[in-house]
C-alpha cells in the first residue's frame, strides 16, 4: 500500500507549490466543463442585463429547462455516437417519423382501444415507439457496421428517407390533439411535478450525489488507492448539492398563472389569500424525463463496458478490435441507443407540441449534433462526456432564449448560434494543443 | 498454465501456414515451433511476411491455410479474443492503444473486472495495474491519465502490462524496441529474460538482427513469404544469419564470396 499511497515517494512529484491548477487538480474536476459553466454564468448575465431582468426570471428559467428537453435527450446520444467515431444527421427525420408514428397510433389505436385518457396510453405508445427507434437505428447501425458505409452517408440517405416515411404514413396529415397523457409529459398542462415532489427530487439528488462520493471513495480505499483530500471532497459535495437546491428553489418560484391557481384552489377547497396564490409549477416532467436519460446514459458511458467500450472504438479501433471487443456488434449498439433516445424524445415533442405534424424535427440533428459539440465532444471521437452534452444543450437553449427575450430576429439567431459553434470548435482545437492529456 | 510445463514439447507449432493478399502470397507455408522458455527470433527484411505470420496466431487476421497446434492439440484461432484465451498474448508494433483512455483501462481492454452487479470494478483494475506495473516499470506514476500523456517507454510498459498481467504462456513481440531510446530498451531487454525464465515462449519480430541476436535462442528467417531456415543461435555466425536474410541461403549454401558481399 505505502508503495504508491504517498504521492511523495516519485521524483516525478515536483516541489509542493499550490498553484490554482494544483487546486483545481486536487478536486480532480473536468477544466473544460468549468470553462463552459463559466460562459455559460457570463452568458446569462449579459442576456439578464440586456432583456431588464427577463431572462433570469423563473419563468423564464422553467421554460428553458422544457425547450431544451428534446434536443437535450438526443445529445446524450449523440455524445457517444460521435465519440465512437460516428455521426448520425438522421436523427431530425426519425424524430418527425417515429413521433408520427405515435401519434397516429396514440390516435387511431391504443387511445380508442384503451379509452382516451387512459394512463397507460402513454407508456404503451411509448413503448412501441421505443421499439420502432431501435428497429431504425439497427438498420442504421448494421449498413455501417456490416456493409462497411460510412456513417455519414447511411443516416443523410437516413434523413431524406425518414422524413418522406413521415409523410407517408400520415399522408401529410396533422395529427392532434394528442391524448392528455401525451400532453403532460410534453409539460403541458398537469405536466410538471409541482413544488414538494420537486424538492423531494432535489433532495434525492443530493442524497445521490453524497452517496455516489462516499462510495467512489470507498472503493478507492478498499484498495489502497490514492483518494481526494477529505475537505475537497466535502467541497465537491456542498457545491453540487447547493447548485441542485438552489436550482430547484429558482424553478419553484415559477408558480401557477392566476386562472389556473384560482382552478386549483377550488378543485382542493382553498381559501385564496389576499396576496392571490403562489403554487409552485415544479420541475415539468419532459425535465424529469431529460434527468432520468442523462443520469442512465452517464452511468452507461462511465460504468459500464458498454461505455468504456464506446471510448476505446473511438481511441483507437484497431486496439479495441484486437483487445477482443467485437466493434461491429458495438456499433450497432450505439445506433439502436441513439434511436431509442430519439423514440424517448419524440413522445415528448410531440406531447409539447400537442400534435404530430410532418415538420416535426426538421433541423433537429443539426441542434443535437452542435450541443454535444458545444459541450466538448470531438469530432474526430473518442473525447466527449454526457453532462457535458447537457451544458452544450442549455448553452444553445440560453442562446435562442436570451436572443429572442433581447429581440433579435430568427435570421440573426441562426447566425449568431452558427458562430458559436465554430467557436466551440475552435476552442476544443486550442484545448487539445494545449493540454494533451 | 497452472501445471509445470513441460520443457520438452512444444507449446506453439504454425505448421505449413499460408497467407494472401489478393494474389500475393504474404505468406507461402511456413512452419515453425516454440517451446517454452525459449525465444525464437523471426526476422527478414521488409514485407518478408514476419508480421503477418504472426498475426495468424494473434487472431489478427486467420490464416487461410494451415494448422496452429497449441500445447499438442490442433486449434481454431479466428479472433484476437480466440488467441488470448489460449494465453497467446501480442505486443504489436504500433501498441494497440486507445490513447483517449487510462493505463487500467487499456490493460484491460476488452477483459475488464466486473462487480457483482457488472459494473467496471475501476478500483480492482487500477490496483491490479499497479502492482503488474510494480514489476514492470516501478517509477510509473501515471494511472489516471489518457495514455496519450505518456512517453513512448511508458507508453511500451502498458502495453507489456496487459501482455504479462494474463498470465501468457505465450508472447508475441512484434519490434518492441523500435521505438525506444537506449535505457528502455535495456529495460525490455532484460523483462524478455525475467519472462524467459519464468517459462514463457516468446516470439521476438524485428528487421535488424542486431536487435535480437543476443535474446534469441533459435532465428528463423523469413524472405518473400518463405521460410529460409530455422537455427539455433549456438549453430550460427551472425554473418550466416544475413545470408539467409538477404541472400536467402542457408549457412551450408553460404560461399566465401556471398559473406564477403554481405560486407
Amino acid at each position: 500500500m505505502s508503495a504508491h499511497g504517498d504521492p511523495e515517494d516519485g521524483e516525478t512529484t515536483a516541489v509542493e507549490r499550490r498553484s490554482f491548477g494544483d487546486v483545481l487538480r486536487s478536486f480532480d474536476l473536468d477544466a473544460r466543463m468549468l470553462g463552459m459553466l463559466a460562459a455559460l454564468v457570463l452568458l446569462s448575465v449579459l442576456f439578464n442585463a440586456a432583456s431588464d431582468g427577463l431572462f433570469l426570471s423563473a419563468r423564464n428559467l422553467w421554460n428553458l429547462t422544457v425547450q431544451m428537453a428534446v434536443v437535450a435527450i438526443m445529445a446524450t446520444g449523440m455524445v457517444l455516437v460521435i465519440v465512437s467515431r460516428n455521426i448520425d444527421l438522421s436523427v431530425g427525420s426519425v424524430l418527425g417519423f417515429v413521433g408520427m408514428v405515435m401519434a397516429l397510433l396514440q390516435a387511431e389505436v391504443i387511445g380508442p382501444a384503451l379509452g382516451f385518457g387512459h394512463p397507460l396510453v402513454w407508456p404503451a405508445t411509448l413503448a412501441i415507439g421505443i421499439l420502432l427507434g431501435a428497429a431504425i437505428g439497427a438498420l442504421h447501425g448494421s449498413i455501417v457496421a456490416y456493409l462497411g458505409v460510412p456513417a455519414f452517408v447511411v443516416t443523410l440517405g437516413g434523413l431524406l428517407a425518414w422524413r418522406g416515411a413521415a409523410f407517408v404514413v400520415s399522408t401529410g396529415r396533422t395529427i392532434a390533439p394528442m391524448d392528455a397523457t401525451f400532453q403532460r409529459f410534453g409539460g403541458g398542462a398537469g405536466g410538471a411535478l409541482g413544488g414538494t415532489l420537486t424538492w423531494a427530487l432535489g433532495g434525492l439528488a443530493c442524497l445521490g450525489i453524497v452517496l455516489s462520493l462516499v462510495l467512489a471513495r470507498r472503493q478507492r480505499q478498499r484498495f489502497g488507492l490514492q483518494v481526494r483530500p477529505r475537505w475537497a471532497e466535502a467541497t465537491i459535495g456542498v457545491v453540487a448539492c447547493v447548485a441542485v437546491l438552489g436550482a430547484v428553489t429558482v424553478l419553484n418560484r415559477y408558480y401557477l398563472p392566476e386562472q389556473l391557481a384560482i382552478a386549483y384552489a377550488e378543485e382542493r377547497g382553498l381559501a385564496i389569500p389576499p396576496g392571490g396564490l403562489q403554487i409552485p409549477v415544479g420541475i415539468a416532467y419532459p425535465v424529469v424525463i431529460m434527468l432520468a436519460v442523462a443520469f442512465v446514459m452517464t452511468y452507461l458511458a462511465s460504468r459500464r463496458r458498454f461505455g468504456r467500450y464506446v471510448y476505446a472504438m473511438g481511441g483507437n479501433p484497431d486496439a479495441a478490435t484486437l483487445g477482443g471487443i467485437n466493434t461491429k456488434w458495438m456499433t450497432v449498439k450505439v445506433f439502436i441507443m441513439m434511436g431509442v433516445l430519439v423514440a424517448i424524445a419524440a413522445a415528448v415533442a410531440i406531447g409539447r407540441q400537442n400534435s404530430g405534424t410532418v415538420g416535426l424535427g426538421v433541423t433537429a440533428e443539426l441542434y443535437v449534433i452542435a450541443a454535444a459539440v458545444i459541450g466538448g465532444t470531438s469530432l474526430s471521437g473518442g473525447v466527449g462526456t454526457v453532462p457535458g452534452a447537457l451544458v452544450g444543450a442549455l448553452v444553445m437553449q440560453a442562446l435562442q432564449s436570451g436572443m429572442v427575450l433581447t429581440g433579435l430576429t430568427t435570421s440573426q439567431q441562426d447566425i449568431v448560434v452558427g458562430a458559436v459553434l465554430v467557436l466551440a470548435v475552435v476552442a476544443d482545437a486550442y484545448y487539445r494543443r494545449r493540454a494533451p492529456a | 498454465m497452472s501445471t509445470s510445463t513441460d520443457r520438452s514439447a512444444p507449446l506453439v507449432e504454425l505448421r505449413d501456414i499460408h497467407v494472401s493478399f489478393g494474389g500475393v502470397r504474404a505468406v507461402d507455408g511456413v512452419t515453425v515451433d516454440l517451446f517454452p522458455g525459449e525465444v525464437v527470433a523471426l526476422v527478414g527484411g521488409n514485407g518478408a511476411g514476419k508480421t503477418t505470420l504472426i498475426r495468424t496466431l494473434s487472431g489478427a487476421r486467420p490464416a487461410d491455410a494451415g494448422t496452429i497446434v497449441v500445447a499438442g492439440e490442433p486449434v481454431e484461432i479466428s479472433n484476437p479474443k480466440d488467441a488470448k484465451d489460449l494465453g497467446i498474448e501480442t505486443i504489436y508494433q504500433t501498441l494497440a492503444l486507445a490513447e483517449n483512455i487510462d493505463a487500467p483501462a487499456n490493460v484491460f481492454l476488452g477483459r475488464e473486472l466486473l462487480t457483482t452487479a457488472r459494473n467496471l470494478d475501476k478500483g480492482a483494475m487500477e490496483d491490479a495495474t499497479r502492482k503488474v506495473m510494480g514489476r514492470l516499470n516501478p517509477k510509473f506514476r501515471n494511472f489516471a491519465s489518457p495514455v496519450q500523456a505518456l512517453s513512448g517507454g511508458q507508453r511500451q510498459s502498458v502495453a507489456i502490462a496487459r501482455a504479462v498481467h494474463f498470465n501468457a504462456r505465450v508472447l508475441i513481440m512484434d519490434e518492441p524496441t523500435a521505438a525506444l531510446g537506449p535505457a528502455e530498451t535495456e529495460q525490455v531487454r532484460q523483462l524478455i529474460q525475467q519472462l524467459k525464465a519464468e517459462g514463457l515462449g516468446i516470439f521476438l519480430i524485428s528487421h535488424d538482427i542486431h536487435d535480437v541476436y543476443d535474446l534469441a535462442d533459435r532465428i528463423a528467417v523469413l524472405l518473400q513469404g518463405k521460410l529460409v531456415g530455422v537455427v539455433r543461435k549456438s549453430d550460427v555466425t551472425i554473418d550466416q544469419v544475413l545470408g539467409m536474410i538477404i541472400l536467402g541461403k542457408r549457412p551450408e549454401e553460404l560461399s566465401a564470396e556471398d559473406i564477403a558481399s554481405l560486407g
